[in-house]
C-alpha cells in the first residue's frame, strides 16, 4: 500500500479540484492519440482518428477522455486503497480490452502535461513530484491484475 | 524508433524560435524538477552543496544543459555528427546512464507546457518528444 503524508493528500486533492474533467478529459486523450499514434489500435470503434485534425474533432475521443478522467476521480477518493479500487478495471483492460500496460504510463505522462498546461507555475517541483507519485500508484494498480 | 520528418524539424525550429530565448530559465526549472521528482538523479551531483530548486549550481547547470538543447536544434539535420563530442563526454567522462535522458526529456516537456500552454499543442508536443528522443539517441551514440 502506498503511504501518503497529509501534505501529499492535500496536494493531490488541490490539483484535482482545479481540474475541469469535461475540459481536460478530451484534451488528455487527444494528446495520447496524437503524441503516441500506435494507441489508435485500441479505438477502432471511434471512426476517423488517423490525422491530427480528425482526432481533435472526433466526438467519441472527447467523450471517452471524460470517461477516463472520471475513473481517475475514484483514485483521488480512495488514495489508501487504489489497488483494490482499480482491480476490476485492471482485469477489464487485460482480459477484455487487451491493452498493453505500457500505455497506462503514456496516458499518465499526457495527464501530467495537460495538467501542467492548466496549473502552470502552481505545478511547482514538489507538486509535480506528488502528482506523479499519485499517477504512478494508479498505473501500478492498473497493471496489478495482468497475468 | 522513427527519425525526424521534414515536418517535425519545421515544427521544432518554429517552436524553438519562439521559446529558445528563455532556454536558461527553462533548463534551470527542468533540472530542478529532475532532482525533486526523480531523487535517484541526485546521485550524479554529490559534489554540489545545494541541490534545491533555485540554487546556484542547479540554475547554472540547467542553463548549460538547455543551451546544449538549443544548439542541437541548430544541428537538427545531423544530430549524430553534431553531438559527437558531447556524446563522448557523456559516455567516457560523465558516464550518465542514458535512461536519464528520457527522464530529463519528460521534465523539459513539462516545463514547456507550463510556460507555453497555448503553443505546446499536441502537434508541437509530438515533434518535441521525437526531437528529444533523437537527441538522446545521438548523445548515447558513443556509449558502447
Amino acid at each position: 500500500m502506498v503511504k501518503w503524508t497529509d501534505k501529499e493528500r492535500s496536494t493531490v486533492r488541490t490539483v484535482w479540484e482545479s481540474i475541469d474533467i469535461d475540459e481536460l478529459g478530451p484534451e488528455v486523450l487527444r494528446r495520447v492519440l496524437i503524441v503516441y499514434p500506435w494507441t489508435e489500435r485500441y479505438f477502432g470503434a471511434f471512426g476517423d482518428i488517423f490525422t491530427t485534425t480528425a482526432i481533435l474533432q472526433n466526438p467519441k475521443v472527447a467523450a471517452h477522455g471524460i470517461v477516463v478522467l472520471r475513473a481517475l476521480d475514484q483514485a483521488v477518493k480512495n488514495m489508501d486503497n487504489i489497488k483494490d479500487t482499480y482491480a476490476a478495471l485492471s482485469r477489464l483492460h487485460f482480459e477484455k480490452l487487451e491493452v498493453d500496460p505500457d500505455n497506462f504510463r503514456l496516458l499518465a505522462d499526457c495527464i501530467t502535461i495537460s495538467v501542467a498546461c492548466k496549473l502552470r507555475a502552481e505545478m511547482n517541483p514538489q507538486v509535480q513530484a506528488t502528482w506523479q507519485k499519485f499517477l504512478q500508484a494508479v498505473v501500478d494498480a492498473m497493471c496489478a491484475q495482468y497475468y | 524508433m522513427t527519425s525526424l520528418t521534414a515536418k517535425d524539424k519545421e515544427v521544432v525550429k518554429a517552436f524553438w524560435a519562439k521559446v529558445g530565448g528563455s532556454a536558461a530559465e527553462l533548463g534551470s526549472d527542468a533540472l530542478a524538477r529532475l532532482l525533486v521528482v526523480y531523487p535517484q538523479t541526485k546521485t550524479y551531483f554529490s559534489h554540489w552543496k545545494d541541490l534545491s530548486p533555485g540554487s546556484a549550481p542547479v540554475k547554472k547547470h540547467g542553463a548549460t544543459i538547455m543551451n546544449g538543447v538549443s544548439d542541437a536544434v541548430g544541428k537538427i539535420d545531423d544530430l549524430t555528427g553534431g553531438l559527437l563530442s558531447l556524446s563522448e563526454l557523456h559516455a567516457f567522462t560523465l558516464r550518465v546512464d542514458p535512461a536519464n535522458f528520457k527522464i530529463f526529456a519528460h521534465n523539459i516537456l513539462v516545463v514547456l507546457a507550463i510556460n507555453f500552454p497555448d503553443d505546446f499543442t499536441p502537434s508541437v508536443h509530438v515533434a518535441m518528444d521525437k526531437f528529444l528522443a533523437a537527441l538522446a539517441r545521438a548523445l548515447a551514440e558513443k556509449y558502447r
